[in-house]
């Protein structure tokens, strides 16, 4: 291994049922060095930590480490442990029942003359651990009595305690606050500055660029690269992230499908927020608009649309729709506003995967209308084939379970649930993802259909090509906040991705 | 930065002691002419409850890992009724079947520890066997009551009294009555000392504590969660199994229904005494003084005479009910406060 290196992880293969998870990915750390791990979902991030820490079992490759001769295995977390290779998860994962300073010690207490713990060496040893990173935190006291910065700090100082060459920290900072963070980053710091290599898996892009030296960029289980900091200005990393060459970015204009504003409001967000989510954003809607929103997966794109819609109930800000200022407690109350919403997760939370394709179809319908007021048969029947023949559902009859059906044939069956409600306004959340080309037109050209007729659409997607040749607006969202929109006329690949990277975006 | 360290979990357990020692002083001041006030209506409590103290300090132990132990009742009445049946039909004598009484503990707290430790099966469906399974065997040893006569020293043991040198007082007829112990009672206390000890100053029961707060928090640190479940079974049906000698030298007989809802006893006292539910939070004093507030309320009602007994299990449930809110409450604030 080259001088400097502590970890160096290559050709690592690993096969879900199905599903390729990585596929030769490789990692290179170096001592003192804080390399971020970026990729969107899926991409393969936390398999490959979980490869590394003996979680999970990989097919091909190697994995080398400072100090052991040849490739390493590692079966389980604690072997992985005890060859120093430490992990913090997102959640904290001590006890909130004992002692920071057992938290810190507690399997490897020390111990006095007749084998029972020594309390006061254990407390001593602890103190001076904190004095070292420069917590102040009184060890005797619980550890639920403190934050769950502080807490992740102590899992850190934990796994640090245990000499260790590589710490991962996986997500550290999805339930902390700015400050919070920045302690966290000046913690990072100073074991960089100890030698220790650290992966730091984040989706936050500022966080990458505040504390980072390099990142590896994962995309489908495959490497796209291993950069230095200076070397991928923040357009570069979403370009990448996303799979699109930088240079070869065909702008794809469609036509002008006209400005919608001086159409009547529908939508109109004030404020409207849900801590934790979503920060407070403002949002118009117009008749007959299609609006996109765009941004990393976990940008907050899906929150913000169930915010609206009520799946979260907005803590913050006023909804008004058609002018009316209205309460949207939940769901029900929302399609009672003639909304509806396609989740993007459609196994989770869309289909009922034992109920046929009419049952399915009817179902928003039904719950609209009440539970008492059940829709006779032959309405739903006229109902169901409407659907099938309209958006051209290929399912053996209407009493098929859509568990039988292909992913986007389910997927046209939800939407179907939705335009039976007959809504004015409808979220799609990923309506196009995972099925296959022909039908992602299909589905574009019904979003431009029902816009022509009318209806108000939040459009929802991780392909920039398909929300320009739909949207007429884009709104953009970073790191849980709405960030800025992009008018019709500015729309194009770069602009959308510039504004998703966000920062000094023009390096 | 030093605060005061009360936190909430020690609170309940101050809670407990402070209304333990309002019931029982209540109980002097209303009940002074009928002789609450000696020393040894205190000590009867003990005495009583000796083989409860010990089985409730094993089901501290388990409870706090965050499982539950319902054989125990049943253990209890099989011990009894192997010493009864032992000594006065197979002539066996008194220590030889004590030493198997507890080799028995242990066999039955492996078998139910394995279950629950390694099969991970829920601890109160393989606790509900094994309390089917002894209270069965109680009867399949014997049907009847045999009441034990012969042993002479186990006799002797029940009989032993250990006269304390303080607190006596003269009786209406003149004749010092001088307060006394009984062997059960010291063995009961040592127990309660070393499981304290062990709780608090070993690995083994630090690991509960651990396991109890968040087991796969513990299994991430690199404890051996199976192995300390395991022990803390076998821990359970061990500390029973001395109840159950305890709980015979008081009653010196061994019937069928004998020791019938003892477990839920001992659940109520831990619970009462601060332990939780959910495990990681309490310790073996507060069960102690769980036991003694429920002793103190079958006293009060004894002693009130006109009442009947059953007037103590509502008692006690109203207490129990007292103490889930308390603690529920607790956690609530706990939880806001972050």
């Amino acid at each position: 291994m080259e001088a400097g290196v502590v970890l160096k992880m290559q050709g690592i293969c690993m096969t879900f049922p199905g599903v390729k998870a990585l596929d030769h990915a490789c990692l290179t750390l170096k001592k003192g060095e804080i390399r971020a791990l970026m990729g969107e979902n899926g991409a393969g991030k936390s398999t490959l930590i979980k490869c590394l820490t003996g979680v999970n079992k990989f097919e091909a490759g190697e994995i080398y480490l400072e100090g052991f001769n040849g490739p390493i295995v590692n079966k389980d977390t604690m072997d992985a442990q005890n060859k120093g290779i430490a992990t913090v998860y997102q959640e904290v994962n001590l006890c909130p029942n004992l002692s920071v300073a057992e938290n810190l010690y507690i399997g490897r207490e020390p111990l006095t003359k007749i084998g029972t713990v020594n309390r006061k060496a254990m407390n001593r040893q602890a103190e001076e651990l904190m004095k070292e990173l420069e917590l102040d935190i009184d060890v005797t006291r619980n550890l639920e009595d403190y934050s769950l910065a502080l807490q992740q700090m102590i899992a850190i100082a934990r796994a640090v305690d245990m000499d260790s060459k590589v710490l991962i920290l996986d997500e550290p900072t999805s339930s902390l606050d700015d400050r919070e963070v920045e302690k966290l980053f000046t913690m990072m710091r100073r074991l960089k500055a100890k030698g220790v290599g650290i992966i730091f898996v984040t989706h936050f892009l500022e966080q990458v660029y505040a504390v980072c030296d390099g990142i590896t960029v994962l995309r489908n289980g495959q490497l796209v690269g291993e950069y230095n900091i200076e070397e991928l200005p923040r357009v570069k990393l979403v370009a990448a992230m996303m799979g699109k060459d930088f240079d070869d970015l065909a702008s794809i204009k469609q036509e002008g499908s006209g400005d919608k504003r001086k159409e009547p409001l529908v939508i109109e967000a004030k404020g409207l927020g849900h801590a934790g989510t979503i920060r407070p954003f403002d949002l118009d809607i117009h008749k007959g608009e299609v609006i996109g929103l765009t941004g990393l997966l976990g940008s907050g794109r899906s929150e913000l649309a169930r915010v609206i819609y009520g799946a979260d109930r907005a803590q913050t800000g006023t909804l008004k729709v058609k002018g009316k200022e209205v309460k949207i407690k939940n769901p029900i109350d929302a399609m009672n506003l003639g909304m509806g919403l396609l989740p993007d997760d459609r196994k989770a939370e869309g289909i009922i995967g034992d109920l046929s394709v009419r049952e399915n179809i009817i179902l928003a319908l039904q719950a609209k209308a009440g539970i008492l007021k059940r829709i006779p048969m032959a309405k739903q029947i006229e109902i169901a084939d409407k659907y099938i023949e309209m958006l051209q559902i290929k399912t053996a009859s209407r009493e098929t379970l859509i568990k039988q059906l292909s992913g986007g044939n389910q997927q046209k069956v939800i939407l179907a649930r939705w335009l039976a409600t007959d809504p004015e306004f409808l979220i799609l959340d990923e309506p196009t993802r995972g099925i296959d080309i022909g039908t992602k037109t299909e589905i574009q050209k019904l979003v431009l259909k029902l816009a022509a007729e009318g209806k108000s659409l939040i459009f929802i997607s991780s392909e920039i090509e398909e929300m320009l040749r739909t949207c007429n607006r884009m709104a953009v969202l970073r790191d849980g906040a709405k960030v800025g929109e992009i008018e019709e006329a500015d729309m194009n690949q770069m602009s959308v991705m510039k504004a998703i990277a966000g920062g000094d975006s023009n390096e | 930065m030093k605060k005061t360290k009360i936190n909430s979990n020690s609170l309940l357990l101050l809670i407990t002691v402070v209304l333990f020692v309002v019931m029982y002083a209540g109980g002097c001041i209303i009940y002074s002419s009928k002789g609450f006030t000696h020393l040894q209506t205190f000590l009867n409590i003990l005495i009583n409850n000796a083989g409860l103290i010990c089985v409730a300090s094993g089901m501290t132990c388990v409870m706090l890992t965050g499982g539950i132990d319902i054989s125990v009742g049943s253990l209890v009445a099989m011990d009894c009724m192997i010493l009864a049946v032992g000594i006065e039909q197979w002539g066996w004598s008194s220590p030889v079947l004590m030493v198997l009484i507890l080799v028995i503990g242990v066999v039955f707290g492996l078998v139910q520890g394995f279950c629950i430790a390694y099969l991970d099966i829920q601890p109160f469906i393989v606790t509900m066997a094994g309390m089917f399974f002894a209270r069965g065997m109680t009867a399949v040893i014997c049907r009847n009551q045999v009441s034990i006569v012969s042993d002479k020293i186990f006799t002797t043991l029940a009989g032993l009294k250990i006269e304390l040198p303080f607190g006596g007082y003269m009786n209406k007829k003149g004749i010092l009555q001088v307060p006394y112990l009984r062997i059960t009672v010291i063995v009961a206390l040592i127990v309660v000392i070393l499981v304290y000890l062990m709780l608090k100053y070993t690995k083994f029961g630090r690991s509960i504590y651990a396991i109890g707060g968040n087991q796969q928090s513990a299994t991430l640190m690199g404890l051996n969660v199976k192995k300390t479940k395991l022990k803390a079974y076998v821990l359970s049906s061990f500390l029973t199994s001395i109840g159950g000698i305890c709980y015979c030298l008081n009653t010196m007989a061994g019937t069928t229904q004998q020791a019938t809802g003892l477990e839920m006893n001992a659940i109520s006292s831990s619970v009462i005494g601060g332990t939780l539910l959910t495990g990681g939070v309490g310790n073996v004093f507060g069960s102690l003084v769980g036991v003694l507030i429920n002793g103190t309320i079958s006293s009060l009602v004894k002693t009130n005479g006109k009442l009947i007994s059953s007037w103590s299990n509502i008692i006690t449930a109203i207490l129990l009910c007292f103490f889930i809110i308390l603690q529920s409450v607790f956690a609530k604030i706990k939880d806001s406060k972050k």
